[in-house]
């Protein structure tokens, strides 16, 4: 069977947008979060965020090096982040100079969980206000999920399989997962695989607030808000950014000497069938999700030691997982150290799995498991669970696996393992 | 430079991201300067939001470089 490695990384995250400048922050515990600076957000009910920064700052974002001027104009904010984070990742594989014949087999599967939600706000508004023939001619193709997937094989020349997933908050996950099986299935050697959000924008805010989604508790220290599995904590902090990773085929990795970071093992897909926001109340998706994962890896719960919880910091969602995991891993969860770095960087929605994914291979790399920030009080479920609070941990990480769930009960979980 | 020629010069640098020097009356928008369709029809809505004047399909369609457009606008700006 045709193995899948990954050999290629790029983040733009709230704490960098780059993958050293990123993960060294979140090893060293620092938050992402702070209040709304995109928009006055006084009238919200939640006035913070973890924002990617302005190219001024210390780990800000400079869209220029990566997207010419023209498309930042025409394009949705997600799509600049995931143009970039892609050309971060080809440019890690060293795989800017593919010839045509490496291109017809090379692919993209870059999906996001909404979209370009600030450009369709901002042009409502000026249809509203001036009428359809104000409306932006790349109004359509500049806020379309796929346009990620179109824009980055048009830049690269990708004529391998263009897909692009909408699975809500799993999007990065099912990304990595479905591109990994297009490769393994002789589709494509090469894919360009993962997530970007980017909707920090007034009606963004208030539709999660709406929905109870997000932290209200926290508008005075944002830094506090992100607190997965936490008794205070009240609801998610949301992220912008994107993740996307290069997937190989092995022997085609090999062949041209690819530095190999990881392989993807397994992939399991899961419906909740139960509710459009609320998690299962057995958290039954998210169990037979791992479960599958971990069956199509070969591996047992004694292989997996690092579990990247989706665990956004609502009161439902993080214990649910927690007793999905208690129950597939037995007594196995003594040994297992599951963080949330969404502490750190809020939720990125349709770009956490594979941000996430690829804070997973670099603990592997790194052999450390990031921290989840502003654990003070571990909820009752938390009992005999190593949730790494506060500080990153050394400790020997062999596979890893990644949860992530969204809205409509969709449940996506990957496993990776250190390359041979 | 009249201040129409000035005015939409900058237009199409902001919207193409063309260095000034490149935007000259014979430039055409698509041959020289990178543009596709979509371009000028956002162009030709930056045009008629700076200058207040409309310019209708028909004649936006003979509009192919900046010196079309400048001439245009200047013969019927209020």
């Amino acid at each position: 069977m045709r193995r899948v490695v990954v050999t290629g990384l790029g983040l733009v995250t709230p704490l960098g947008a780059d993958v050293e400048t990123a993960w060294s922050n979140i090893l060293a515990g620092k938050s992402g979060a702070g209040p709304i600076t995109r928009f006055d957000a006084s009238d919200q009910k939640c006035r913070i965020a973890c924002e990617v920064k302005p190219a001024d700052h210390e780990y800000g974002f400079d869209a220029n090096k990566r997207v010419d001027h023209k498309v930042q104009r025409q394009v949705d904010p997600f799509i600049v982040y995931g143009i970039d984070a892609a050309g971060q990742a080809i440019e890690d594989a060293g795989l800017e100079d593919m010839d045509e014949a490496a291109r017809l087999r090379a692919g993209c599967s870059i999906g996001s969980g909404i979209g370009g939600l600030p450009g369709i706000e901002k042009e409502s508004l000026i249809l509203a206000e001036k009428g359809p023939g104000r409306v932006s001619p790349h109004f359509v193709h500049g806020r379309l999920i796929n346009l990620i997937s179109g824009q980055v094989s048009i830049k690269y020349g990708l004529m391998g399989p263009n897909h692009a997933v909408v699975t809500a908050c799993s999007t990065g996950a099912h990304s990595i997962g479905d591109a990994a099986r297009m490769i393994r299935d002789d589709d494509a050697d090469i894919m360009l695989a993962g997530g970007a959000e980017a909707t920090i924008c007034p009606i963004g805010i208030a539709g999660f607030a709406q929905a109870r989604a997000l932290s209200t508790a926290f508008n005075d220290q944002p830094e506090k808000a992100s607190r997965p599995y936490d008794v205070a904590r009240d609801g998610f902090v949301m992220g912008e950014g994107a993740g996307v990773v290069v997937l190989e085929e092995y022997e085609h990795a090999k062949a041209r000497g690819a530095k190999i970071y990881a392989e993807v093992i397994g992939y399991g897909l899961s419906g909740d069938a139960y509710h459009v926001t609320a998690p299962h109340p057995e958290g039954s998706g998210a169990f037979r999700s791992m479960q599958m994962a971990l069956r199509k890896a070969g591996v047992g719960p004694a292989d997996i030691d690092y579990i990247n919880a989706h665990g956004t910091s609502t009161p439902l969602g993080d214990e649910l997982e927690l007793g999905a995991v208690r129950r597939l891993f037995g007594d196995e969860i003594a040994r297992v150290s599951m963080s949330s770095t969404k502490s750190a960087i809020g939720h990125l929605l349709g770009g956490a799995g594979a941000v996430e994914s690829i804070f997973c291979i670099l603990a592997m790399r790194d052999q450390i498991a990031p921290p989840t920030l502003n654990l003070d009080n571990p909820s009752e479920g938390c009992v005999g669970v190593d949730l790494v609070p506060h500080t990153a941990r050394k400790r020997e990480i062999r596979a890893v696996l990644n949860n992530s769930f969204g809205f409509g009960g969709t449940n996506a979980s990957l496993v990776m393992k250190r390359p041979d | 430079m009249s201040d129409t020629a000035e005015r939409v010069q900058k237009i199409v640098v902001e919207h193409l991201g063309v260095e000034s020097e490149k935007v000259t009356q014979e430039a055409s928008f698509i041959d020289d300067l990178g543009a596709d369709s979509l371009d000028i029809v956002e162009l030709v809505m930056a045009f008629e939001e700076e200058f207040g004047v409309e310019i209708p399909d028909d004649a936006a369609e003979k509009i192919t470089t900046v010196g079309d457009a400048t001439k245009y606008i200047e013969e019927h700006k209020g």
